[in-house]
């Protein structure tokens, strides 16, 4: 019993710093729990910010500025739209995860004529991207209420395929093991043609990096592995075609640069952060639907 | 034994939804069809586990339990994906579509695993006043096998093994166990069988 007061003014303590570790000076202006997760939309002076989990510490999922809405706050969202340099007039995209929206909605701004489909296993995301996120459904862009895998498997055997594709669903702090496997990769190839880009937005840290890069490796070949000194992502950006040569990738970055100013992309600079070089241990096992154990590979 | 049953039906279980959600996806729903599948295919078992157990219970039929729950798990390594390709086909929605593959893939051996408690409650059962404190022991051990088979896959044997691995292990344990009960019961009481048989054909 003399433990008591202690117990409790360690718990105090714990509560007080996560409280001030995570939600700040920021406002909550909303915050709701869905079949998922926690989801809580904040706001510091013009930026607003989605979040997920936030007493388990994860970090924004999306910010904007509500004064400045087509500028993009996160490097890892900007990082996106490097595949750009790959594909620079996407005209069928597929973006699986919703967050605030903001990638769907920079490339509707962008190719107001492309078809933009859109996959997020949670309709509460979705209500409050719209709701707070500025987010809109158009005649070409719609948002399937759908897990992201049995989307992409239908979508192949309906012969169905896209130019640009976007895996952004691992950003919470539970990672859709199912969508880490070599065999989802086939599937994903599946609805790739000659000119399609894949990006997928990964993990940097932990051991998960190694066997995802081998996943990667076997499912593609060489791939660009595109990292950022700011950012705590990886982003994986790959087609089934051999890599483009860098002064390609030069080129490109020069063409498009000045349509991506207002959206504070700064693409000239991506081009030499664009890597092949092997950064990870290649021995680590390939991850696939008889082995992935994502969620434990990362904690450790 | 009631232990490994316990951990055998849990360690299924937790890979049930690895085997469906390259199909179906990871999505709350199909935890929710694997959950419902196996909880109502535990409960025919208890029912038909309970009534087989009036019938001239013997080990050699609670053994064949164990085996042919054993056999019955086989289709999980080999046609799972005979089986969930054509619902992935037929059905869109996947709540409905997991609900289906899991009635396919898991309903029988999970059945038949279900019938041993029952039944070895009735094996155990010496007489009447005993009764109740051998159920409760046997739910215990069941229960606790279960725990140690949710918590064993869930933490590690997902790291260390395949699912087809895991598959397998579960599946040679519940093939030992029916072999040990049978080794059991012939070299501990080798005359029961003729007794029986003795038995049988005065009756």
């Amino acid at each position: 019993m003399r433990r008591m007061p202690k117990l409790i003014s360690c718990f105090l303590f714990v509560v007080s710093l996560q409280l001030a570790t995570g939600l700040g000076a920021a406002e909550a202006i909303h915050e709701e729990r869905s079949r998922y997760r926690d989801i809580t939309v904040t706001q510091i002076g013009e930026r607003r910010c989605l979040l997920f989990n936030v007493h388990r510490g994860d970090r924004n999922q999306t910010c904007v500025m509500v004064n400045d809405r087509d500028r993009l706050v996160f490097d890892y969202t900007k990082m996106s739209f490097a595949g750009l340099l790959l594909n620079p007039e996407p005209s069928r995209i597929l973006v699986i995860g919703l967050g605030g929206g903001s990638i769907p909605l920079t490339f509707s701004d962008m190719f107001p004529t492309a078809q933009i489909d859109i996959v997020e296993i949670d309709d509460a995301v979705v209500r409050v991207a719209k709701e707070f996120f500025f987010f809109e459904e158009t005649e070409n862009m719609r948002v399937f209420v759908d897990d992201g895998r049995p989307f992409i498997k239908r979508a192949g055997i309906r012969g169905q395929t896209y130019d640009y594709i976007v895996l952004d669903a691992f950003s919470g702090d539970y990672i859709p093991e199912h969508m880490l496997t070599r065999e989802f990769l086939e599937e994903v190839k599946s609805i790739m043609g000659p000119d399609s880009v894949l990006i997928a937005n990964t993990f940097s840290t932990s051991r998960l990096y190694d066997h995802e890069s081998v996943t990667y490796q076997r499912a593609f070949g060489e791939f660009f592995n595109f990292k950022l000194p700011t950012s705590g992502n990886r982003i994986i950006i790959t087609q089934l075609e051999p890599l483009p040569p860098r002064g390609e990738l030069v080129t490109r970055a020069a063409d498009l640069a000045e349509r991506m100013v207002k959206y504070d992309v700064p693409l000239n600079d991506y081009p030499r952060r664009l890597s092949t070089r092997v950064d990870w241990d290649m021995s680590r096992r390939e991850l696939t639907d008889q082995y992935s154990p994502g969620n434990l590979l990362q904690e450790n | 034994m009631a232990f490994a049953s316990g951990a055998c039906i849990m360690t299924i279980e937790m890979l049930g939804a690895r085997i469906l959600s390259p199909y179906f996806g990871g999505s709350l729903s199909v935890w929710g069809s694997i959950i419902t599948i196996f909880m109502l295919a535990l409960a025919m078992g208890y029912l038909f586990g309970g009534r087989l157990s009036t019938r001239n219970p013997n080990a050699v039929t609670f053994a064949m339990f164990y085996i042919s729950a054993a056999v019955f798990s086989l289709p999980v390594i080999f046609l799972s994906d005979q089986i969930m390709e054509p619902i992935f086909m037929v059905m869109e929605d996947p709540r409905y579509g997991s609900l289906f593959a899991a009635i396919f893939l898991f309903f029988i051996p999970t059945t038949i695993l279900g019938m041993i408690s029952p039944y070895a409650v009735r094996l155990m059962v010496k007489s009447e006043e005993h009764s109740g404190h051998m159920a409760g022991l046997l739910y215990f051990v069941s229960t606790l096998g279960s725990a140690v088979g949710t918590l064993g896959t869930s933490f590690y044997f997902v790291l260390w093994w395949e699912v087809d691995q895991i598959l397998w292990g579960t599946i040679a344990a519940l093939a030992l166990c029916g072999c040990m009960i049978l080794v059991a019961h012939y070299a501990i009481n080798p005359q029961s069988q003729k007794e029986q048989g003795r038995h049988a054909k005065n009756a």
